[in-house]
């Protein structure tokens, strides 16, 4: 009795957060066209989904999206989380404060704000508002990993290298970026994934000339549900796995 | 005699306006072992970080060698620095870090492969350099970051507290190691302990600092046997006064001093005296004897506390006008007399001639200023 329980407990609640994947993972080898019964082994959906162009591009546009927010996040938010770290100046709490608050305010305030805002100078809505819209909210979170890990960084380490005769640019370069960049990597990685997942701010900052992946499964699935959605979970999960996964090893191979 | 190496002259430092060091002077000898030694907040880790460049004095002067150095960032000056948590880099091997001080001088890679294999073997570490900080012990690490901090061949190098973190039996073999290594390389050695052990049996020098003033500078000896005052006779050993008075000025070479009503004849100190000041007089633990009862010299007191510690006898004594007193004895198996026991009537004494006297009236300030710290 007293083993029984918490094994049970255990697998219902594992349950609870596997089989919904397992579902999506089986049925986008399903055959069958309707609904939720077994037609047989196919590739059918991933032929389907592959030759819908639309998708494909849009598949390619939250990627680059991604990857450009990412990226453009993790140089902005690493260099303000040194600041932060290293200098003391003026309204540097509010600052700190006001990366919080747009971390806690509702998505759908940012999104209206950001709307607002690119409207009003007369930004055209496409690529480039999504990629500001995208920084803005992933910048606390890059800030906050950084500065975590600047947290615990032994201020002896610069000074040694100074000692030894680095400048201030070599010791940059020599000793805290490789420390840190198990942090920068970190923050990539988030950014990359709340980009690559963002619907609200995205619905709002959008246009028609630049389709990304969460809003066209979102108008697909609101006329139903199609097999070739699970095909396309199925293949998102393969790569977030993947990214894990490398990012995992780089980890241990930076501690190692 | 000695050439100065490193000399600093009114220097001054104050963070958020508390005074960490305060018009201070020092000459740093080439080729000596010299000793910062002061409680926490004495101003010895700012005095080193001030000669390692990592900080910048308010007021005063850096010279080494006749070499202006005040406003010389730390990668221009030639000395480096061994640091209290070593400061390793995590992300480079052993032999990556030991390396880093010559990669900035940009030496051709055979000479550097050289030079590291060299300074490895010199710690002992040679088959270590593949390695990663983290797989090492404290004491290698330590090891690591000496090499590391010698292998550009420095003027003087700089160790703070570079064996708090050790556990007392490697503190001792790298207390030796140290002393071995500064004689192999000829370098200055300044050291920053509090650890007044440490600094008594490694030192050619002691700076005893308090309050980020100098308030001795000596030999070990001088240090221990004769402090300039009263805080550096406390900080310093153990230590028991006893209040004296003046009774008598013989001359030019002795005085009597009333001790518990005890007419003793002392050697006439440095300082100016005259009959009826008050006097501390300083004796060591191991300058204590303990006598039997019934013994016509001494004060009379009781034992209240035996401590075995091996080699010695430690006791603390009290006297019958309440004052306490810390004894401690080398065994003598002949003597029956010897082992006294708790509450036994004894007699305390001392051997004439190795008491110290130090003046009254500072005692009161003094005192106070050392419960602060």
């Amino acid at each position: 009795m007293s083993r029984w329980l918490p094994r049970t407990y255990l697998t219902l609640v594992y349950m609870l957060l596997y089989v919904p994947i397992m579902v999506l993972v089986v049925f986008s080898f399903n055959e069958s066209r309707t609904g939720y019964e077994w037609g047989g082994f196919s590739l059918r959906w991933y032929e389907a989904l592959f030759n819908n162009r639309a998708m494909v591009q849009a598949m390619w546009n939250s990627l680059w999206l991604a990857l450009s927010a990412a990226t453009v996040s993790t140089v902005i938010g690493a260099l303000t989380a040194l600041a932060l770290h290293r200098y003391r100046f003026r309204g540097k709490r509010v600052l700190n404060g006001m990366l919080f608050v747009v971390m806690m305010s509702p998505e759908i305030v940012l999104a209206i704000s950001l709307l607002g805002l690119f409207l009003l100078v007369g930004l055209q809505l496409g690529y480039v508002s999504l990629l500001l819209a995208h920084v803005t909210f992933c910048l606390p979170f890059v800030v906050i990993t950084v500065m975590a890990r600047l947290n615990g960084f032994d201020e002896a380490l610069p000074e040694a290298a100074r000692d030894l005769g680095a400048s201030d640019f070599i010791m940059t370069r020599t000793v805290l970026l490789p420390v840190i960049m198990p942090a920068l990597l970190a923050g990539w990685l988030l950014g990359f994934t709340l980009s690559l997942d963002d619907v609200v701010v995205s619905t709002f900052v959008s246009g028609p000339s630049y389709e990304i992946l969460p809003l066209r499964i979102y108008s697909m699935v609101r006329v139903g549900l199609k097999p070739e959605v699970n095909a396309l979970g199925t293949l998102l999960l393969v790569f977030s796995l993947v990214m894990l996964m490398l990012s995992q090893w780089i980890l241990l191979r930076s501690k190692r | 005699m000695k050439q100065t190496l490193l000399s600093l002259s009114d220097l001054s430092k104050q963070f958020d306006g508390k005074t960490v060091l305060d018009s201070l002077d020092l000459e740093i000898l080439d080729g000596e072992f010299i000793t910062l030694l002061g409680p926490s907040g004495c101003g010895k880790t700012t005095l080193l970080r001030l000669m390692a460049g990592f900080e910048h004095p308010d007021q005063g002067t850096i010279t080494l060698s006749g070499q202006d150095l005040t406003h010389t960032p730390p990668e221009r000056r030639p000395l480096n620095t061994v640091f209290q948590n070593y400061a390793l880099f995590p992300h480079m091997s052993v032999f990556d870090n030991v390396a880093y001080g010559l990669k900035m001088e940009k030496r051709p890679k055979d000479e550097i492969r050289q030079r590291v294999n060299a300074a490895l073997a010199m710690v002992q570490l040679d088959d270590y350099a593949r390695r990663k900080p983290h797989q090492l012990s404290g004491g290698q690490q330590q090891r690591v970051a000496i090499a590391r901090a010698v292998i550009k061949r420095p003027k003087m190098l700089l160790l703070d507290e570079p064996l708090s973190a050790l556990d007392y039996k490697l503190r001792r073999t790298m207390q030796v190691e140290l002393k071995r290594l500064q004689r192999e390389l000829g370098i200055t050695f300044v050291f920053v302990t509090h650890d007044q052990e440490e600094a008594l049996s490694m030192s050619d020098r002691v700076v005893v600092l308090k309050d980020g003033r100098i308030q001795q500078l000596g030999t070990p000896r001088e240090v221990y046997e004769r402090p300039a005052n009263l805080f550096t006779a406390q900080f310093v050993g153990e230590a028991n006064f006893f209040a004296g008075c003046v009774d008598a000025v013989n001359g030019d070479d002795t005085i009597t001093v009333d001790v518990f009503g005890l007419k003793r004849t002392f050697r006439k100190p440095d300082f100016q005296v005259f009959e009826g000041q008050p006097l501390h007089v300083l004796l060591r633990p191991e300058d204590i004897r303990v006598l039997a009862p019934d013994d016509e010299d001494g004060v009379a007191g009781r034992v209240v506390e035996r401590n075995y510690k091996g080699s010695t006898l430690d006791s603390v004594i009290h006297l019958d006008d309440g004052t306490e007193v810390l004894a401690s004895e080398f065994f003598d198996e002949d003597d029956p007399a010897f082992d006294y026991r708790l509450g036994e009537p004894v007699k305390v004494s001392w051997v004439d001639g190795w008491e110290w006297l130090l003046p009254q009236e500072a005692a009161k300030a003094e005192k106070e200023a050392l419960a602060d710290a």
